[in-house]
């Protein structure tokens, strides 16, 4: 964005305002549809005003990892398809699909959502595999909230299907489900000119000097932290953004249920 | 106005004759655009409802600065197609070769200029000479279909002079869809929405008295 | 095991339920989302616009693009690895060649449609739906077209000749065709057509035949999704 552009965002900014006239703090609306997707083990659509993602969860059998030969594994991919965003490429994931990845994955694993040891099935030879994939629908801003949110309404979604002998039988799902007994909530705060904001829009991307993405639980103990984009923070800028960030998060989880 | 949708017959028998967005096939006349019918005498043809802009010589649009080359500038023009402006069409001033051309126009820049030309390859030149061609400095730029243009300008300017008074916003509306708004912040919020509307609902009826009336309401 | 009866209770040249909307993504220049039974399908649409790779260019006319991509989630089954496989290749190609007949770019030269289909959940005939989705999201992005196209699937499992074969008829423990096929429907030509499986030619005859009847009702289905979308504004 042009600095004149971006100068007078920052001015009507600095009135407690925003071009679409939420506050700063304002989320714009959530819409969350839990087992939208046939296929998946579980599945989410996630809207935050114009903004819609869609997120599937597979299960399957594979080896863990020698080194925790009790546990299963969790895999978190979010893709910036293409179909969302004009500016979104095709071909191997981009850096900021990556990081994404990881921030989603971050979040869910730190929290400790998944018990890891839960999904383990025969020590040392056999695990539940839990695929996490995200895919972006429209993006009018801030797909990375929203891509958290719909990754965890899919895992709560989420039922195991049948097993015989090893093998899989997808057609039949069980009662059970995933154990989540702690559900991070992660929101990214905005830093533009001296202003903070959460929920951007596609506009107020273009403007951002830095921003922190907060995970939290609902003790408000923070689970993840990603700090992103070019301008650097001072340790006020920080305590400021997590508080904003702890605020939101608390207010967004009294939505969701 | 009914919309029709490409493959629609329009018209069966010879009487009539095929216009834009629509084409013969045998004895029927067929859409080939999503848009409405107008029947002009014998003549039929289609206001197309959406599709991209295409560069049209004359035309006063908004573009933006994607680059600079040696003698000029490239931009962008909400189209498949870029549009140049050389540095001697940039200003009545003289620019030295080699000169430090961000001092004029930089990259993310915006500007009101005018198509001087379209070649049959769609190479689009621009110039800056003109009136009302300008930087555009502060306010806001939203992005609207440009087929829904006329409309939001309206008969005559009708539409966007009662947008401009009602909000206290200068606006200035881009043939290819850039549109820029400046004002207070309440109001350029009132003359998005307004613009946002139009686009919208471009198709209905009775909706200057709609536009009128969202803006007079205090939302 | 003689297949006397379908196994969801349908009539041979009867479709699964359909539900098409256009204009399901704002940030495209068309997008549509076309679902028959538990396949579902969404087209975007951007352009036309800059071409890169430069060689790709033709000075004559814009080209028309299509990606085809199942979401990770979408199969019956395994996860499905995101990224190019030969298949997904495959069915972009017969997915250009198909549209491509009724799309006009000569207006757009050197640029390019890009048009994205991606699907959420399948249970047979994606391409298919997928080139019922594109069709109405690159009319909604107002590319000139002569017409729509329709796609659906014909085929046989055992004796009995049918349309839109779903995934457990497709894996039927018997003799089993499937055949995608493609229509313009103001001038009945083919544009997509292939076929998995064994089948007498008189048999072919009359599955194409029957898949021919059902175009009908989608090309109706498909026009309403579009003409819905300016609802409300005929007054």
């Amino acid at each position: 964005m042009n600095k004149d552009l971006k100068a007078h965002m920052i001015e009507v900014l600095k009135q407690g305002k925003r071009f679409d006239n939420r506050k700063h703090d304002e989320f714009r609306d959530i819409k969350i549809e839990k087992g939208v997707v046939k296929t998946a083990e579980g599945s989410a659509r996630v809207s935050v005003g114009g903004t819609t993602v869609l997120a599937g969860i597979k299960l399957s059998i594979g080896s863990p990892y020698p080194d925790r030969p009790e546990e299963g594994t969790i895999i978190t991919n979010v893709e910036l398809s293409p179909m969302a965003n004009p500016e979104f490429e095709s071909g191997r994931p981009g850096i900021d699909s990556v990081e994404m990845s990881r921030v989603v994955d971050r979040g869910i694993r730190e929290s400790k959502a998944i018990d890891l040891k839960g999904l383990g099935i025969d020590k040392g030879e056999s695990c539940w595999l839990v695929n996490i994939d995200v895919v972006a629908i429209n993006d009018e801003g801030n797909i990375k909230d929203a891509a958290s949110l719909a990754a965890l309404a899919a895992l709560t979604d989420t039922k195991f299907p049948e097993v015989k002998d090893g093998t899989i039988n997808y057609k039949k799902k069980t009662k059970k489900g995933l154990d989540l007994s702690k559900q991070p909530i992660s929101v990214t705060v905005l830093k533009i000119g001296d202003d903070f904001i959460v929920d951007p829009t596609i506009q107020e991307e273009r403007a951002i000097d830095a921003r922190l993405t907060v995970s939290t639980l609902k003790n408000k103990s923070i689970c993840a932290l990603q700090k992103g984009e070019e301008s650097p923070l001072s340790f006020d800028d920080v305590q400021k953004m997590v508080d904003l960030g702890v605020k939101t998060g608390a207010k967004i989880r009294k939505k969701v249920k | 106005m009914e919309t029709v949708v490409p493959g629609e017959v329009l018209a069966e028998g010879m009487d009539y004759l095929p216009s834009f967005g629509t084409y013969r096939q045998k004895d029927k006349i067929v859409a080939s655009r999503l848009g409405l019918v107008r029947v002009d005498g014998r003549v039929i043809k289609l206001i197309p409802l959406a599709g991209a802009y295409l560069p049209k010589k004359n035309d006063r649009i908004i573009a933006k600065v994607s680059d600079i080359a040696i003698s000029g500038w490239r931009f962008d023009i909400n189209s498949a197609y870029g549009a140049m402006l050389s540095t001697k069409e940039a200003t009545s001033e003289y620019i030295r070769r080699g000169a430090d051309l961000t001092r004029w126009f930089n990259v993310g820049d915006y500007v009101v200029t005018k198509i001087t030309n379209v070649t049959s390859q769609n190479l689009v030149d621009l110039t800056m000479k003109g009136r009302g061609l300008k930087k555009i400095v502060g306010g806001r730029i939203i992005k609207i279909n440009c087929t829904k243009v006329p409309r939001v300008i309206g008969k005559k300017g009708s539409m966007i002079s009662m947008i401009k008074d009602k909000t206290g916003c200068s606006i200035i509306i881009g043939q290819n869809g850039f549109v820029w708004i400046k004002g207070k912040a309440d109001g350029e919020l009132k003359a998005t929405k307004a613009i946002k509307m139009i686009e919208e609902k471009s198709h209905v009826k009775g909706l200057t008295d709609k536009v009128n009336k969202f803006l007079g309401s205090d939302k | 095991m003689a297949y006397k009866k379908r196994l969801d209770g349908r009539k041979p040249g009867e479709l699964r339920p359909i539900t098409a909307k256009a204009g399901v993504i704002d940030r495209a220049d068309g997008s549509a989302y076309f679902k028959i039974g538990n396949t579902a399908a969404y087209a975007t649409v951007y352009g036309p616009r800059e071409l890169h790779p430069r060689f790709l260019r033709n000075p004559k006319k814009g080209l028309l693009r299509c990606e085809y991509r199942m979401m990770p989630f979408s199969g019956m089954g395994d996860r499905v690895r995101p990224g190019y496989n030969r298949r997904s290749k495959e069915i972009s190609m017969v997915t250009e060649k198909a549209l491509s007949p009724v799309v006009d770019l000569s207006d757009f030269p050197n640029s390019v449609v890009d048009v994205f289909i991606d699907l959420p959940e399948t249970d047979a005939g994606s391409r298919c739906a997928g080139i019922c989705a594109a069709s109405i999201a690159l009319a909604d992005a107002g590319i000139p077209m002569k017409d729509l196209v329709v796609a659906l699937a014909a085929g046989k499992v055992d004796d009995m000749v049918l349309v839109d074969p779903n995934y457990d008829e497709e894996a039927y423990d018997a003799e089993v065709a499937d055949i995608p096929i493609a229509v313009i429907p103001s001038t009945n030509e083919i544009s997509l057509l292939q076929m998995d499986g064994i089948i007498k030619k008189t048999d072919l005859k009359k599955a194409m035949k029957l898949g021919l009847k059902a175009t009908d009702k989608i090309y109706k289905i498909q026009r309403a999704a579009l003409k819905d979308k300016y609802k409300g504004g005929k007054k």
